[in-house]
């Protein structure tokens, strides 16, 4: 039987283009704010869950190791886990488990992305993701595995790109309240629709930025959080999936691997009806469609529905079914490995009441969060609960 | 809640100061095609494209592998396909492989090859205006000539629409 395991602490940089500070000084200055809010020491610290994308975005390798003092794991028990763009989310489970385990009673949880380094653009360290023998020859670009994507989603249910773009303005608009937040903006729907075609139907503004940044969680066993706090936040569903790497045969209109992730979670969770039984979402949405994508995946919704919900109002911030409340990747920035523990801070947050400006009405007491990545094939999700 | 968030944002022309290093690194692989690529990719030389059937699950997988992931057990029944398939999605890329903005998109698609259940590889479209793209489309390959070939996905240069097709 699995311990409890409480969330005690949060704490993220803000997101930006480009971040003067070094990935290690990031990692720190997350980690700090993380540990200053939990009210411990890092004496008090027994491990450290480390995740951070590939090492070819910053061009150092062996970077966990190279960002582990700024995470707090100088000479501690410490490992780095990867998953594509699942990771940040996954971080959440990787530490729950050091404790649900009872091999520690605390455990940092620390994700730090900089994706500025990489010149002129990141996306050269993104091409070697395809099949190394049947598809780079094709000269593929990383956009086109969403844009193919999005216009099956699209075509499998007969969505209007309008109804996607709504994703993207409610996400801008969410980060204007979010103080780390690199694109917080007010934006209509005709300014995604007039925004450049990168690879049909992908546009410029149905795309999350390229970010720096850094989160972070202090994690603790239920003994340790009655003690030091009177409002520990509880991780009660982890789940994670994965699908095989030969994308071109699975029906792209749907991320089964999600859907089996969250199963696990909710399983765990003793969630039987999502949609009633979830207060709250942070599905992953490095483009707009993928919010959408996720909400099916995630069960929020049935399959097809996410954009008529949206559209509706649902999953606006004072909505039934708030979505992305804090402005999400489109919005706050999309550092990758870092967005997702951002996600788990607003969860964090949310539970507490803490989150400010951007608080959903109504006493939010469960929340959901999701990160997928890799190529199209990996799912990562986190419930937590007040 | 006031909180002061650490970080530091740089405004585009500072980082135009940044402490750079350029280097070209000598990155050449030479990959082992493995047991079923290999075949597929010798197939693509002869002008044809091959699957495999598993037995267990009765699948015909292409690409193909050397197991099933799903029966996890080796597959060994070769078969020769079509070429000729349908569109199962598709987008329409002003990006070359490195972001670069192009005049003339590259169309690239997911082609269900006939006789294979609805499995298939990436692939780009070729001899269409991109407006009259369809899902299903029903399209063939067009092979590079026989001599130009060398046992590379490209040896198919894109797949064109069918006449008489839907
Ligand atoms: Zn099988």
């Amino acid at each position: 039987m699995p311990r409890r395991v409480a969330v005690i602490g949060a704490g993220m940089t803000k997101f930006m283009r480009r971040a003067k500070e070094t990935p290690k000084e990031l990692a720190f200055e997350a980690t700090r704010m993380a540990l200053n809010s939990s009210g411990l020491e890092l004496n008090d610290i027994e491990a450290v869950a480390l995740g951070t994308a590939p090492d070819a975005f910053d061009g150092v390798h062996m970077k966990g190791e190279y960002l582990s003092d700024g995470a707090g794991s100088f000479l501690k028990p410490y490992t780095r886990s990867f998953v594509g763009g699942g990771t940040g989310v996954f971080c959440g489970a990787h530490g729950w488990w050091h404790i649900a385990s009872g091999m520690f009673d605390t455990c940092l949880v620390v994700a730090e992305e900089k994706m500025s380094s990489a010149h002129p653009h990141p996306q050269g360290a993104f091409l070697t993701i395809f099949d190394n023998l049947i598809e780079r020859n094709l000269g593929p670009n990383l956009v086109w595995i969403f844009a193919l994507e999005m216009n099956r989603y699209m075509k499998a249910h007969d969505i209007k790109k309008e109804d996607i773009a709504l994703v993207s303005v409610k996400n801008k608009g969410n980060a204007l309240d979010h103080p780390c937040a690199q694109l917080g903006m007010k934006i209509t729907v005709e300014d995604v629709l007039n925004s450049e075609v990168l690879a049909y139907p992908v546009q410029r503004l149905d795309i999350s930025p390229t970010s720096d940044g850094a989160a972070a969680l202090v994690l603790a066993s239920e003994e340790v959080a009655k003690r030091v706090t009177d409002d520990p936040i509880w991780i009660e569903g982890v789940g994670w999936n994965v699908d095989t790497t030969i994308w071109t045969n699975r029906d792209l209109y749907y991320p089964r691997y999600v859907e089996y992730a969250a199963r696990m979670a909710y399983k765990m969770a003793g969630i039987h009806n999502p949609p009633k039984d979830i207060d709250f979402a942070e599905p992953y949405d490095p483009f707009d469609y993928k919010e959408l994508h996720h909400m099916e995946g995630l069960q929020l919704c049935k399959k097809g529905e996410a954009p008529i919900l949206t559209r509706e109002g649902v999953t606006a911030r004072d909505g039934d079914l708030p979505t992305c409340p804090s402005g999400g990747a489109l919005g706050v920035g999309n550092p990758i490995a870092a967005t997702g523990v951002m996600k788990l801070c607003e969860l964090f947050w949310q539970l507490r009441g803490e989150a400010g400006k951007r608080q959903i009405p109504g006493d939010p007491r469960t929340g959901v969060a999701q990160a997928w990545g890799d190529l199209m094939q990996v799912g990562t999700v986190v419930v937590m609960r007040r | 809640m006031a909180k002061e968030y650490p970080g530091t944002p740089l405004k585009s022309k500072d980082f135009k100061k940044a402490l750079k290093t350029k280097y070209t690194p000598s990155a050449e692989y030479a990959w082992s095609a493995g047991q079923a690529i290999n075949s597929f990719l010798n197939g693509l030389k002869e002008g044809r494209i091959l699957g495999i059937k598993c037995r267990g699950c009765k699948r015909i997988l292409v690409p193909p592998r050397a197991f099933c992931e799903e029966c996890f057990i080796s597959v060994e029944d070769w078969v020769e396909l079509k070429d000729t398939g349908r569109v199962n999605t598709f987008a329409i890329s002003y990006l070359d492989t490195m972001a670069n903005r192009i005049k003339k998109p590259i169309i690239p698609a997911v082609i269900e090859i006939d006789g294979a259940g609805g499995n298939g590889f990436l692939h780009i479209l070729g001899e269409v205006d991109p407006k009259k793209v369809k899902f299903g489309m029903k399209v063939k390959a067009v092979w590079k000539p026989a001599k130009e070939r060398k046992g590379d996905i490209t040896d198919i240069k894109y797949f064109k629409p069918l006449k008489g097709g839907d």
